[in-house]
């Protein structure tokens, strides 16, 4: 009862007020709402329409040119059992995602301790191992082919100079990928960069520390080095992933420069793979499917699939990373 | 159920679903009537998209110049270097191309099945165009199933192209007609180093080098592509098996590794270090546009030009692979009459065929542009216009899925010319994948 009393003057004043905080709530809303406004649109408009999109189309048989067709799993059911290039196309994706991710951050991470090390020409060393990654892919790899050529390439001549039969590199299908490592290890600048930042941030005092406590140079770098760079580490890795998955613009033209047919518009899609199915990927199969061969709703299909494996794969690698989970490195 | 976070996003995506399927369902047909009669006079701007780019664009620019000047009050507003990629893109999202040409047959079956490219068959019945002035095989490519969406625009054609001092010196006096003198004759002309690596190469087998592959090779055994009712007949084909056979045995007798080897080192096909040229490989399949690139890159080279070898029993001597440009009116076109008025200049009239053949360099589309006097052609050229005159030139057919089952053939057979295996398994097993591939595309 007391409350109820005491409650009761309030209510005349309560109604009165609450307006005026309502409206200010709303006005501070409003506010935040119209910052957000360009994110959220371009969110909808650039992620969350093509998704609905997508997985709308890859029910349909659709050439873009005529009206979507319902074909209920149709696509789903070529996908995972008629199509002869997918599995081969997976793996190689898979393969591109197992070797040249860890790779390049493996030689990335090597050459930022180095230079962080580095007493004499620092920018210079520091320039000259970013500098490759400024390089346009399509260039790198054009040049990249010419110095591997088998047969009037600089890299095998000087390989049978010193008594070594060269491989075949990018026409052998056994060396094309691993060349395209060699070419993602030359362009690592990009993640070398941002290495080196972190690498330069670790406090000296605790490699001090580590030291009087008796730790050698490798267990500094377990117990010191790693666990302070780790939120660097954890975005490299995600970065990589997802670009490994969608490998894309350094296969196709390899591909095409060392088929000898390096052509513009009509035929490329004849060249992608090559040599042999070898550097096919699944982006590269997406592409032939949507632009080529004008099944966008088969395209689709194969978008949504991509979009869940490299959903489960993120989340299975972020979970293990740190800095990703709830109270984490970072 | 109870994560408000969830259900937003799923509302959302709902939302963005439905709203793809509204967009998506707006897409029109595009199908118009056209007048009675041919309009007398003509005047307004109309649009033409190409794909050529250069020195082939001046060429275009200057047979448009011609057609403005046959209709003073048109103007033509000229969109060049537009691939097929571009053109359909802007069809799609409902551009108002009047008349676009693509480089590829592969697109009339997608085009002529969905409209985008409108029917051409009221125009050319109101007109009385004489469509027997197209080649067969030209005609062929040039419709789907029936519609015809498309008109030809020059043409491609293959042959042999043979290095005439080297055949000479090898004492060779002709270049050969059949697989069996091909292949005699290529061993006969491969020269190896020391090291026993190869140094000139007679006729390079590899079915992935520059031109080789299923498409240039089909004349030499005339063989079949798709059933009437679009199912693959490569698989079941004698024809193809021993082509096939033929192919195999001759990389295997040089050896796969080493012509890998020797191929790798080669230049780019479209490049002044192409193998021919550069009388590396003696005698290669390739297509009339070689002579324009030998005359610019390697004046001094001394080669013939003879049709595609052909296997004994199979083949028709003489009969080429033909394939080519196309044009059409889009769907969205503002000017249907205007646009109808310049695509039939371009493809029906012979004066302007005749003048972008001599400029391009391609293969003129129409009989009376084949044989005429003002063609320029060289004694290499002429063999390509033969073949595209030859009544048994075959082309590709179309599929609404466009190149697919030709590509899906040229990689199982670089496949098989690598590691071999039961042929007749893998025959079936190609059948089967460019069925279903097929199937999935629809009609």
């Amino acid at each position: 009862m007391v409350a109820t009393v005491s409650a009761a003057p309030g209510r005349k004043t309560v109604p009165g007020r609450r307006p005026v905080r309502n409206r200010a709530e709303r006005r501070r809303r409003l506010v935040a709402l119209s910052m957000l406004a360009p994110v959220l649109a371009g969110l909808a408009i650039f992620f969350v329409y093509p998704l609905g999109a997508s997985i709308v189309y890859s029910f349909t048989r659709y050439n873009q040119l005529q009206s979507p067709e319902f074909v209920g799993l149709l696509n789903y059911r070529y996908l995972f059992t008629q199509d002869p290039q997918i599995l081969g196309a997976a793996l190689n994706t898979l393969w591109f995602v197992v070797i040249l991710v860890p790779v390049r951050i493996v030689c990335a991470l090597a050459v930022a301790g180095l230079l962080s090390r580095a007493r004499a020409a620092a920018g210079v060393w520091r320039t000259l191992f970013y500098l490759p990654a400024l390089v346009p892919p399509v260039a790198s790899v054009v040049a990249f082919v010419f110095l591997f050529n088998p047969g009037t390439g600089p890299v095998n001549q000087l390989l049978h100079a010193i008594g070594i039969q060269g491989p075949l590199w990018f026409n052998d299908p056994n060396w094309s990928k691993p060349s395209l490592v060699i070419l993602g290890v030359w362009v690592m600048g990009d993640i070398m960069i941002i290495f080196l930042a972190s690498l330069l941030d670790v406090p000296k005092e605790l490699y001090e520390a580590a030291s009087l406590d008796g730790a050698n140079g490798p267990q500094q770098v377990r117990h010191v080095t790693l666990p302070a760079i780790s939120p660097v580490l954890g975005f490299a890795i995600v970065t990589g992933v997802i670009a490994a998955l969608q490998y894309f613009t350094e296969a196709a033209v390899a591909s095409g420069v060392a088929s000898g047919k390096a052509t513009v518009g009509g035929g490329t899609a004849a060249n992608l793979g090559y040599p042999g199915t070898s550097l096919l990927t699944y982006t590269e199969v997406l592409y032939v499917r949507g632009f080529a061969d004008f099944q966008f709703g088969y395209a689709s299909a194969m978008a949504v699939v991509l979009f869940l494996v490299t959903s489960v794969l993120l989340v299975f690698t972020m979970r293990r990373i740190p800095m990703f989970r709830a109270g984490g490195a970072a | 159920m109870h994560h408000p976070i969830a259900r937003r996003v799923a509302t959302g995506v709902t939302a963005a679903a439905i709203a793809a399927l509204v967009l998506a369902g707006c897409t029109s047909t595009g199908s118009s009537t056209i007048a009675d009669k041919a309009p007398d006079h003509l005047k307004g701007t109309v649009s033409l998209w190409h794909f050529f780019n250069g020195n082939n664009a001046k060429v275009i620019a200057s047979v448009v110049k011609g057609f403005e000047k046959k209709y003073p009050d048109v103007k033509v507003s000229v969109h060049q270097g537009q691939d097929d990629e571009k053109l359909q893109k802007a069809i799609a999202a409902g551009q108002p191309i009047d008349v676009g040409i693509s480089y590829s047959t592969a697109i009339v079956g997608s085009f002529c099945s969905s409209g985008a490219f409108q029917d051409l068959s009221p125009y050319i019945k109101r007109d009385r165009i004489n469509l027997s002035d197209l080649p067969t095989a030209v005609r062929n490519y040039t419709e789907y199933q029936g519609k015809r969406c498309t008109l030809p625009m020059l043409a491609d054609t293959s042959a042999l192209l043979y290095n005439k001092k080297a055949l000479a010196t090898a004492g060779i006096t002709e270049p050969p007609k059949t697989l069996d003198e091909l292949k005699a004759d290529g061993l006969k002309l491969t020269t190896y180093n020391a090291d026993g690596s190869i140094k000139t190469l007679g006729f390079n087998p590899m079915i992935d080098f520059y031109e080789n592959g299923a498409g240039h090779w089909a004349p030499m055994i005339d063989g079949p592509w798709l059933s009437k009712d679009g199912k693959s007949e490569i698989g079941t084909s004698d024809a193809w098996k021993k082509l096939i056979q033929w192919q195999k045995a001759y990389v295997d007798e040089i050896g796969y590794d080493k012509l890998k080897t020797f191929t790798s080192g080669l230049g780019q096909e479209f490049s002044a270090d192409n193998a021919f040229q550069k009388g590396k490989v003696l005698m290669e399949i390739d297509g009339e546009w070689r002579a324009g690139y030998a005359r610019d890159q390697a004046p001094d080279l001394d080669y013939g030009v003879a049709p595609t070898p052909i296997m004994t029993g199979y083949g028709k001597y003489g009969a080429s692979s033909i394939t080519g440009n196309v044009a059409g009116i889009g769907k969205g076109s503002k000017h249907p009459e205007l646009a109808w008025a310049l695509l039939k200049y371009l493809s029906t009239n012979t004066n302007a065929q005749v003048q972008m053949a001599n400029g391009v360099k391609n293969i003129p589309t129409l009989k009376s542009a084949l044989n005429s006097s003002k063609l320029q052609a060289t004694s290499a050229y002429q063999v390509f216009i033969d073949a595209a005159k030859d009544p048994n030139t075959k082309t590709t057919p179309a599929t609404s899925d466009g190149a697919s089952y030709i590509n899906t053939f040229q990689t199982w057979w670089a496949e098989y010319q690598q590691n071999g295996g039961d042929l007749d398994a893998k025959l079936k097993k190609l059948d089967q994948d460019i069925d279903n591939a097929n199937a999935l595309a629809g009609p």
